[in-house]
């Protein structure tokens, strides 16, 4: 194997773990604080759907950007209102979630754009001097902008979270609701805005396909990374530093298999399109003992002045 | 005397109001179909047809429904069910996963003709006679975009990216190595399954890792193909097209398309429909029947030339 073709795949398994680290960002903000939104991957999809829109019709990718977290934190408030002030059970309200987001992007493009099209998305930006350094700069320093701010995104998500007086009320809430809202702590408005903001992220997944990695729209365009993002973030055991690693490994992974097939090399491609999710769930079963950090109260609903 | 005049009159007010019935009864279709009617590949090419005889027809005469995103067969199965239930003339079931729906399905409903493809199996053997099949050979088309891409390519290497190994994709990918090899037997034809008919992801990153390998033209089959030709028109590697014409998608790379013309299919199969024939028939779209069609991109060099000699800015000859 050359050097040429390790790069290749490095370079491709960074292209394709971006959508996946924007989305499972925001959905492990949103889970540290107790709120499961298994409807990433609808939610994605407006945001794909609505930046590509507004890109087309004004020309400028970052309305169509700035529209996309837009979107996505509507949907971000819907699922927060759904789950946190109806106190709906948030599994069934995530799935009812991405099937409104799916259904209703399909709808607006049919009626709104109709034929598929494709548009010149976010160019790709070397980055001056960086991305002359012999192998790494090729990996790294080629890519276009919502690249690299996925990937500014993971340092920032960590500080957040562990160095901001923000972040300890959004583990606080997640771990034990009930003394946060003891110490005063408003439970609901730091969960709608975690959800919000992880809507915000998810929207802005979604238009990192669709105007910067894809530059295309089409019904069903994220073909269910929002569930893998979602998976991601118990893979990561909600740690920004291990997710990141998750999303890395598995698409690159994915790159390597596609790389199996382009080369030639004689391996099946049922199983060649297997690899990413076989090498996943092995190193999700051999992590399985390291899973403590699980915030206590996910997935449970919030009664003020109940023990 | 009066006797008869009252039989006369009877038989001609029968008549007459059979031909009235007769004509307000117009040919009823519905269509079902794994993804959406704007795919720009297989379901559109179906929808455009359909279109197409009802423009040829008129409205008062052929009218159809279409229910799109069937991808789960169960829900299609209820779809199919549904719509023969309502009494359609035909009920077209738009893909080779359908087939074991219509088994159950078509017996059922005598009066209604089915037809789905791409397959020559009409399931008459067991016994069922109101199963029509319709089939593109593929492989036609795939060898001419083959030719050409041979023709074009300076590299010598070649990628087709299909869904999965089965049906026309395959048909398609076989055709075009074949015309591929016939032209420049070095030449290297690299092809790569994504296992899915929907990922646009994967189909352009593995378009972008063909180009890396030194890839210079491209091609494909299924609604997931426009991620590889955003790929193509961003790296300037050629395209080639299956299904529609895809040239409005990148006119500055695409050279040409093979698109299906489903009209050759449905137009005898609705005359044999209105004259009692309810199924049992293979329809085969050929480039030689004009089933299969080369769209060669108005916007490219062939294109343009036959546009200007059209206009008379080239004169050819005296």
């Amino acid at each position: 194997m050359s050097w040429s073709i390790i790069i290749g795949i490095l370079s491709s398994g960074i292209r394709l773990a971006t959508p996946y680290l924007y989305a499972a960002v925001g959905e492990t903000i949103g889970q540290l604080s107790g709120v499961v939104n298994l409807g990433v991957d609808g939610v994605m999809l407006m945001g794909a759907y609505v930046a590509f829109f507004v890109a087309l019709r004004t020309g400028s990718l970052s309305l169509g950007l700035i529209a996309a977290a837009g979107m996505g934190g509507v949907f971000g408030l819907i699922m927060a209102f759904i789950s946190v002030t109806l106190k709906a059970e948030q599994g069934i309200s995530g799935i009812g979630l991405y099937l409104f987001g799916l259904g209703l992007s399909t709808f607006l493009f049919g009626i709104t754009i109709r034929n598929v099209q494709t548009i010149d998305g976010f160019p790709d930006l070397a980055i001056p001097g960086l991305s002359r350094i012999p192998v790494i700069g090729e990996i790294f320093f080629q890519h276009n902008i919502l690249v690299y701010v996925a990937f500014a995104l993971i340092p920032i998500a960590w500080f957040l979270l562990n160095k901001t007086p923000f972040g300890l009320k959004v583990r606080a809430v997640g771990q034990n609701p009930e003394a946060a809202d003891s110490l005063g702590v408003n439970v609901a408005r730091v969960r709608y805005l975690t959800v919000t903001l992880g809507g915000m992220l998810s929207g802005v997944a979604g238009a990192s396909l669709s105007i910067a990695l894809l530059n295309t729209f089409q019904q069903n365009l994220t073909n269910g990374m929002g569930f893998i993002a979602v998976a991601l973030v118990y893979f990561g055991g909600w740690r920004p530093v291990l997710v990141f690693a998750g999303a890395l490994l598995f698409s690159t992974v994915n790159a390597l298999q596609i790389w199996l097939q382009v080369a030639g090399i004689n391996v099946p491609s049922d199983v060649a399109l297997m690899l990413p999710y076989i090498v996943t769930i092995l190193v999700l079963a051999a992590m399985a003992k390291r899973r403590v950090n699980a915030p206590a109260a996910l997935n449970k609903r919030f009664e003020r002045g109940e023990s | 005397m009066n006797k008869v005049l009252a039989g006369f009159v009877l038989v001609a007010l029968i008549i007459s109001s059979m031909a009235i019935i007769g004509l307000a009864d117009a040919f009823k279709v519905a269509f079902v179909t794994p993804s959406t009617i704007n795919d720009s590949a297989w379901s559109q090419s179906m929808y455009d047809a359909l279109v197409t005889i009802q423009n040829e027809m008129g409205k008062d005469n052929f009218q159809f429904v279409y229910s799109e995103n069937m991808y789960v067969i169960s829900d299609a199965a209820a779809a199919i069910r549904d719509y023969a239930s309502q009494g359609y003339n035909l009920v077209i079931a738009h893909g080779s996963q359908y087939g074991g729906s219509l088994v159950d399905i078509a017996p059922d409903f005598p009066n209604t003709a089915f037809a789905w493809g791409s397959t020559a199996n009409t399931f008459s053997d067991q016994g069922i006679t109101n199963i029509f099949s319709y089939q593109p050979y593929s492989e036609q088309g795939g060898y001419v975009n083959g030719v050409l891409a041979a023709k074009l390519s300076e590299t010598g290497m070649m990628g087709v990216i299909g869904p999965i190994e089965t049906g026309d994709a395959k048909r398609y990918t076989e055709g075009f190595q074949a015309g591929v090899m016939a032209t420049d037997p070095d030449a290297k034809v690299s092809v790569t399954w994504t296992g899915s008919y929907s990922d646009v992801s994967l189909s352009a990153e593995t378009a972008r890792t063909m180009i890396k390998a030194g890839a210079d033209v491209l091609t494909g089959t299924s609604q997931m193909v426009i991620g590889a030709i955003g790929v193509a028109k961003k790296e300037g590697a050629i395209w080639f097209g299956y299904d529609v014409d895809q040239a409005p998608l990148a006119p500055e790379i695409v050279v040409s398309s093979v698109v299906v013309d489903w009209t050759v299919a449905l137009r005898p199969m609705i005359a044999a429909i209105q004259s009692g024939t309810m199924g049992g028939k293979v329809y085969d779209l050929t480039l030689a029947n004009g089933g299969l069609k080369i769209a060669v991109n108005a916007e490219g060099l062939v294109g343009k030339t036959i546009q200007a000699i059209i206009n008379g800015d080239i004169v050819v000859g005296e």
